[in-house]
C-alpha cells in the first residue's frame, strides 16, 4: 500500500496536546463532535507529519467549526464547498495532510455535487463525515441522511423523502475508501482515521454522530453499549466476518448476498465465513458489507473499502514531471516565441 | 499578373469570409490574415460563428464567418462594414449583404446556387440573376466545380475535393490582393504535412484559384494595402483569451506563485481554459471542475495554499461564483476572476458580446464586499491586464476581478512580444517562516494589505474562513465595533490601491467641448471614430477606463475638462451610473447599445457630431 510517500514528517515527536488550539469548543455538551476531535487528537501525532502539514478545511454547520479547536492551518469555507476547496487546496500543495470536516447535510445535500466528483476524481483528502442525520446549526431540519418518516422542523407529519445511504453514495461514486465508525469507541476511530490517512485518494470516513438536543440517540440501537457486540461487526483485513457477544455468529456471501448465521448450526464453521479484503478493487462485497442494516444484520464498522487507485494529485504531479522533461517550452519567453512569430 | 486591371491602392480594408459551418472559413480567414500581417499589414480580426455545431446545411443558422481588417496605418477594431465579401454559399450571401459596403466586391461561389440551396437561403429567385447584387461589384465563380476539376488528377475522394474549396477561394483573395503564394503553401505544408494527398489536394486548389483569378474577365480591379509603420519588434497575431492565459502565466512565473486554474467550460471564455491546459511544462495546475462554484472555491483553496489562484468564467458563471467570492474578500486571499462577458440575462446569446456584467461584477454579492474591477480593451492587451490583475491581487491580497468581453476573446490582433522580465515586478507579502509576530489580519499600514501565510511554512498556523474575524488576531468575533472595524478596512484598502495604478490616459487635449468615455473592449471603435473627428478639426477627446475599482486618482480632473461628457457602453448605462454615483458633479450623455453587437464608427460618429452640434 502507498504510505506517506508526499508529506514530510515531523523530526520531533508531537503529542495530542501539540493539537490543542488556544479557541473554546463550543459545542453542545453530549456532543457526539467532542469524541472526534479527541480521536483526531490521538491519530495526528501518531500520523507523525509535522505540524504545519496538516491543514483541516470546512464547510457549514456544527461539525465545520471543527478547524478552530485543533492548532494546525484551518480553513472555514462556505456551505457545502469543503470538498472543492480542499481539492484545491491539495492539488496546488501536494505536501499537506488535508482534512475536511463535515455534516450529513453540508457534503450530501448543498454540497453533494462536489463529495462525487473529490470521489469519482480520488484526490489525496480525508472526510470526516459527522452523520447526525439532522441539520443541528438551523436547529432541526431533516437532512438527506434523515430516516423516511422522521418527525422534525420541517417534516411536522413526517419525511417523505428516501435517506442517503453513505456508504452507497460513496461507493456509487467510485470511491476507494470507506469506512464507518460510532462516536463512541475512539479507540475504533482512533484506528480507522490512521488507515484513512495511510490512503492514498480520498477517503471518507463516516462518524455516527450524536445530536443530543435535535436527534437524539437515533443511532441509539447500533451504538447502545448493551447491544452493540450485536448490532455491530467490527471488520478486520484478512479476517472473518464475525461478531455477536460470543463471537458466534458471522456473515456468509449466499448467492448474490449476504447472510446472518450462526456458527456451529446446521453445519456452519468459521470457515464458511466471509472474509474481508478492504484492498478489493471489485467493490460488489463493500457494497453489500456498507449496506447491512439493523434490525436484520449488524452495522458494519471499520474500513470497508480501501481500494489501490492513482490519486488525481499524483497524476498532476506526474504529468508536470513527464511534460518538463519533454516540451521546449520551459519559460513564458518560449511560449511567447513559440509557433508563428516573424520580425517587423 | 495580366495588365488588363486596376491597382487600386489602399488605407484599410475590410474583409469578411462567410460559409457554411463545415466550409472552414476560420482556417481560411486565419490564413489570409497571416500573410497580410507577414506582409507588414496592421490587423484586427473577428470570427462569428453559430452557437450550433453544425447547424442544417446551406441555412442561415449554420453562417459561419471571419471578418478581418487590415491596413498600412493602425488597425483599432475588425471592423464595420466589408469592402470585400467572400461568399460561399446562398444563405452566407443572405446572411451578410448586409454587412457589406455599397459598391463592395462580393466574391461568390456560384456553383452552390442551386434552387434548393437558393430556397433554403429564404430566397424565392436566384440572387446572382434577380438584380439583388446591382449594387456591387461581382466575382462569380463556380468554386466547388473548378476545384473538383483542378483535382481531378490527384485522385481525391469526394469529400475531400469538397473541403478543399475554401482554399480555391482563397487563390482567388490572393490573386485579388497581390499576394505571393508562397507562404500560405508553406502553411499548408506544415498544417498537412501527416496527409500528404490533402496537402497536395489544398495546394493545387489555392494554386487553381490564384490562376482563375488571374485569367478571368471578371476581375477588373485589384487591390494593394502597402505595410503600415509599425514599431520594429517580435510580433505575432494573438487572440484576447490566448492573450489572457499567457499574461497569467506569465505573472505565475514573475511572482514566483505558481499558477492554479479551477475553471468550468463556458462560452465566451472557455479557450483560457483550454489554453492553461496545454502548458503543464510551465508548472500550470489547471482542474476542470464539475461546476462554476468548484471551479472558484478550487482556487481559493489553492491561493490559501500558496499558489496563484484563477478562475475563468462568463456572465452566467460569475452568478454561480457570488458567494465565494464573498469567501475570498473576507479571508483577504488573492484570487483572479477573468470574466469574458457576453450578451444576459441567463443564457442570452452566449456567442455574442455585452459590457453587461459591469453591476455585477462591482456589487454582485452579499454584505459590504469590496473587491477590485479591471477591464481589458483590446484583444493583445489582454495579455497585459490578466498580468497585472494577477499582480494586485497577489500584491494586495484581494480578489480581483478582470472584464473582458466575447469580442476581445475571440477577437485577434497583431501582437509585439514582450520581454517577461521587462514586465513589472511582482512582490506576493509573503509571511515568514517562524515570525513570532505573525497575525492573520495584522496589516501593512501604509497598504492595510496582511501577510500570506501558506500552510507547510512552519510557525504560521493560522485558521481564516467566512466567519466575521477581529482584525489583527484573526478570531471569530460578533462584536458590533470589530466589524465596523472590518468593513471600513476592507473597502479602504481597496481604494488605496489607486496609489498604484496608472493615471487615467486622456486622448486629444484634456480640455475641450466633448470627452468619450469608454470602458475595457469598445476602446478600438471609440478610438477610430474620435481620431477620425479629431483629424476633420473637432474638439474632442477620448478616455477609456481600464481600472473600474477603484478609478484612477485623476478621474474627476479629466471629467472636469469638458462641456459634454457622453458614456458609451455596450449596456443600459451601467458605467455612466457608477460615475454617476461617485461623480455626481458632472453631467452625463450616454450612448448605450446592447444587440449582441459592438459598436460601429458611423452610428458612433453621428452621435457624436450631434452633441458637438447641440
Amino acid at each position: 500500500m502507498p504510505m506517506y510517500k508526499k508529506v514530510e514528517k515531523s523530526p520531533v515527536e508531537l503529542t495530542k496536546e501539540d493539537f490543542v488550539s488556544d479557541q473554546m469548543v463550543k459545542w453542545c455538551p453530549g456532543c457526539g463532535a467532542h469524541a472526534i476531535l479527541a480521536a483526531v487528537g490521538n491519530v495526528f501525532p501518531k500520523i507523525g507529519y509535522k505540524k504545519e502539514n496538516f491543514a483541516m478545511v470546512s464547510g457549514i454547520g456544527c461539525s465545520s467549526r471543527f478547524p478552530y479547536y485543533v492548532d494546525t492551518f484551518g480553513f472555514h469555507g462556505i456551505h457545502g464547498r469543503a470538498s472543492a476547496i480542499a481539492s484545491g487546496l491539495k492539488i496546488a500543495n501536494p505536501g499537506l495532510s488535508v482534512w475536511v470536516a463535515t455534516g450529513d447535510g453540508d457534503s450530501m445535500a448543498i454540497g453533494g455535487n462536489h463529495f462525487i466528483h473529490v470521489l469519482r476524481r480520488n484526490i489525496d483528502i480525508n472526510i470526516l463525515l459527522f452523520n447526525n442525520q439532522i441539520y443541528g446549526l438551523t436547529k432541526g431540519q431533516f437532512s438527506p441522511t434523515t430516516p423516511l418518516g422522521t418527525v422534525t422542523k420541517t417534516s411536522p407529519h413526517g419525511t417523505i423523502e428516501h435517506p442517503f445511504t453513505v456508504s452507497g453514495l460513496v461507493m456509487g461514486a467510485q470511491g476507494t475508501f470507506f469506512a464507518r465508525v460510532p462516536d463512541n469507541n475512539i479507540k475504533l476511530m482512533t484506528e480507522v482515521l490512521y488507515e484513512a490517512a495511510k490512503h492514498d485518494g480520498t477517503s471518507v470516513v463516516e462518524i455516527l454522530q450524536n445530536c443530543v438536543i435535535y436527534a437524539d440517540k437515533v443511532h441509539e440501537q447500533v451504538t447502545n453499549r448493551e447491544l452493540r457486540e450485536e448490532r455491530q461487526l467490527i471488520l478486520k483485513h484478512g479476517e472473518p466476518m464475525i461478531f455477536g457477544k460470543n463471537r458466534d455468529k458471522g456473515i456468509l456471501l449466499n448467492g448474490t448476498h449476504l447472510e446472518v448465521v450462526e456458527i456451529g448450526k446446521n453445519g456452519i464453521t468459521e470457515d464458511d465465513i466471509l472474509v474481508h479484503d478492504m484492498y478489493s478493487t471489485n467493490p460488489s462485497i463493500h457494497r453489500m458489507t456498507g449496506w447491512m442494516k439493523a434490525p436484520d444484520f449488524p452495522v458494519a464498522m471499520g474500513v470497508i473499502r480501501a481500494a489501490p487507485a492513482d490519486s488525481y494529485d499524483g497524476l498532476t504531479e506526474r504529468q508536470i514531471e513527464t511534460a518538463k522533461k519533454n516540451s521546449k517550452i520551459l519559460t513564458v519567453n518560449d511560449l511567447l516565441r513559440s509557433g508563428d512569430t516573424w520580425e517587423i | 499578373m495580366s495588365n488588363k486591371v486596376e491597382v487600386r491602392e489602399l488605407e484599410d480594408v475590410v474583409v469578411k469570409f462567410v460559409g457554411d459551418s463545415g466550409d472552414g472559413m476560420q482556417l481560411t480567414g486565419t490564413l489570409f490574415s497571416d500573410v497580410a500581417a507577414v506582409s507588414g499589414n496592421d490587423l484586427a480580426t473577428f470570427p462569428d460563428f453559430p452557437a450550433e455545431i453544425r447547424a442544417p446545411h446551406n441555412t442561415i443558422a449554420g453562417v459561419s464567418g471571419f471578418q478581418m481588417h487590415m491596413g498600412k496605418r493602425k488597425i483599432y477594431t475588425s471592423g464595420d462594414l466589408c469592402d470585400v465579401l467572400v461568399a460561399m454559399n446562398p444563405a452566407s450571401l443572405k446572411a451578410n449583404l448586409k454587412w457589406a459596403k455599397p459598391g463592395a466586391t462580393l466574391v461568390i461561389d456560384s456553383a452552390t446556387f442551386d434552387e434548393k440551396a437558393i430556397g433554403k437561403a429564404g430566397y424565392t429567385e436566384n440572387p446572382l440573376e434577380d438584380g439583388t447584387l446591382s449594387g456591387y461589384h461581382v466575382i462569380k465563380a463556380p468554386v466547388s466545380e473548378l476545384t473538383k476539376k483542378s483535382l481531378a488528377d490527384l485522385g481525391v475522394d469526394k469529400k475531400t475535393a469538397e473541403r478543399t474549396k475554401n482554399m480555391f477561394v482563397l487563390g482567388i483573395m490572393f490573386y485579388l490582393f497581390g499576394r505571393a503564394l508562397e507562404k500560405p503553401l508553406d502553411f499548408i505544408k506544415v498544417k498537412f504535412r501527416d496527409k500528404p494527398k490533402v496537402m497536395q489536394a489544398n495546394q493545387t486548389a489555392l494554386k487553381a484559384g490564384y490562376n482563375f483569378a488571374d485569367s478571368t474577365e471578371a476581375i477588373k480591379v485589384t487591390f494593394r494595402v502597402d505595410p503600415a509603420p509599425m514599431e520594429k519588434g517580435l510580433y505575432r497575431n494573438i487572440t484576447g483569451n490566448v492573450a489572457t492565459a499567457w499574461g497569467l502565466l506569465a505573472a505565475a512565473e514573475r511572482s514566483g506563485r505558481p499558477l492554479f486554474l479551477g475553471s468550468y467550460p463556458i462560452t465566451p471564455a472557455t479557450e483560457i481554459l483550454m489554453e492553461l491546459s496545454r502548458h503543464k511544462s510551465l508548472g500550470a495546475k489547471v482542474f476542470q471542475a464539475e461546476d462554476e462554484i468548484a471551479g472558484i472555491c478550487s482556487a481559493i483553496g489553492a491561493s490559501f495554499g500558496g499558489s496563484m489562484g484563477v478562475t475563468t468564467t462568463s456572465g452566467p458563471g460569475l452568478s454561480l461564483k457570488s458567494e465565494a467570492l464573498g469567501l475570498a474578500v473576507i479571508t483577504e486571499l488573492p484570487l483572479v476572476i477573468v470574466n469574458v462577458q457576453r450578451a444576459g440575462p441567463s443564457t442570452g446569446m452566449p456567442t455574442k458580446s455585452e459590457q453587461s456584467d459591469l453591476m455585477q461584477a462591482l456589487f454582485g454579492r452579499n454584505g459590504e464586499s469590496p473587491l477590485m474591477v479591471m477591464a481589458a480593451s483590446g484583444p493583445a492587451n489582454c495579455f497585459y491586464y490578466a498580468y497585472m490583475a494577477s499582480k494586485y491581487a497577489m500584491e494586495h491580497m484581494t480578489p480581483v476581478i478582470l472584464l473582458t468581453d466575447g469580442y476581445l476573446g475571440f477577437g485577434s490582433e497583431l501582437f509585439k512580444i514582450p520581454d517577461v522580465n521587462d514586465l513589472p515586478s511582482i512582490k506576493a507579502p509573503m509571511a515568514d517562516p517562524d515570525d513570532p509576530y505573525y497575525k492573520p489580519y495584522r496589516r501593512d499600514e501604509k497598504t492595510l494589505v496582511r501577510r500570506w501565510a501558506v500552510p507547510g511554512v512552519a510557525g504560521l498556523r493560522h485558521r481564516v474562513g467566512g466567519l466575521e474575524k477581529t482584525n489583527i488576531d484573526g478570531n471569530v468575533s460578533t462584536d458590533p465595533l470589530n466589524h465596523q472595524l472590518m468593513v471600513n478596512i476592507r473597502e479602504e484598502k481597496i481604494a488605496r490601491i489607486a496609489d498604484y495604478i496608472p493615471l487615467l490616459d486622456i486622448k486629444g487635449d484634456s480640455e475641450g467641448e466633448l470627452l468619450v468615455v469608454g470602458w475595457g473592449g469598445t476602446e478600438g471603435a471609440l478610438a477610430s471614430t474620435v481620431s477620425r473627428m479629431q483629424d476633420e478639426g473637432h474638439s474632442i477627446s477620448h478616455a477609456q477606463f481600464n481600472f473600474i475599482k477603484p478609478l484612477p486618482k485623476n478621474t474627476r480632473e479629466v471629467l472636469s475638462g469638458f462641456k459634454k461628457i457622453v458614456v458609451c457602453e455596450l449596456n443600459g448605462g451601467q458605467f455612466v451610473n457608477y460615475l454617476r454615483m461617485l461623480y455626481p458633479e458632472f453631467s452625463y450623455h450616454q450612448y448605450n447599445k446592447v444587440q449582441g453587437l459592438p459598436f460601429h464608427v458611423q452610428e458612433l460618429t453621428e452621435t457624436f457630431t450631434k452633441l458637438l452640434e447641440e
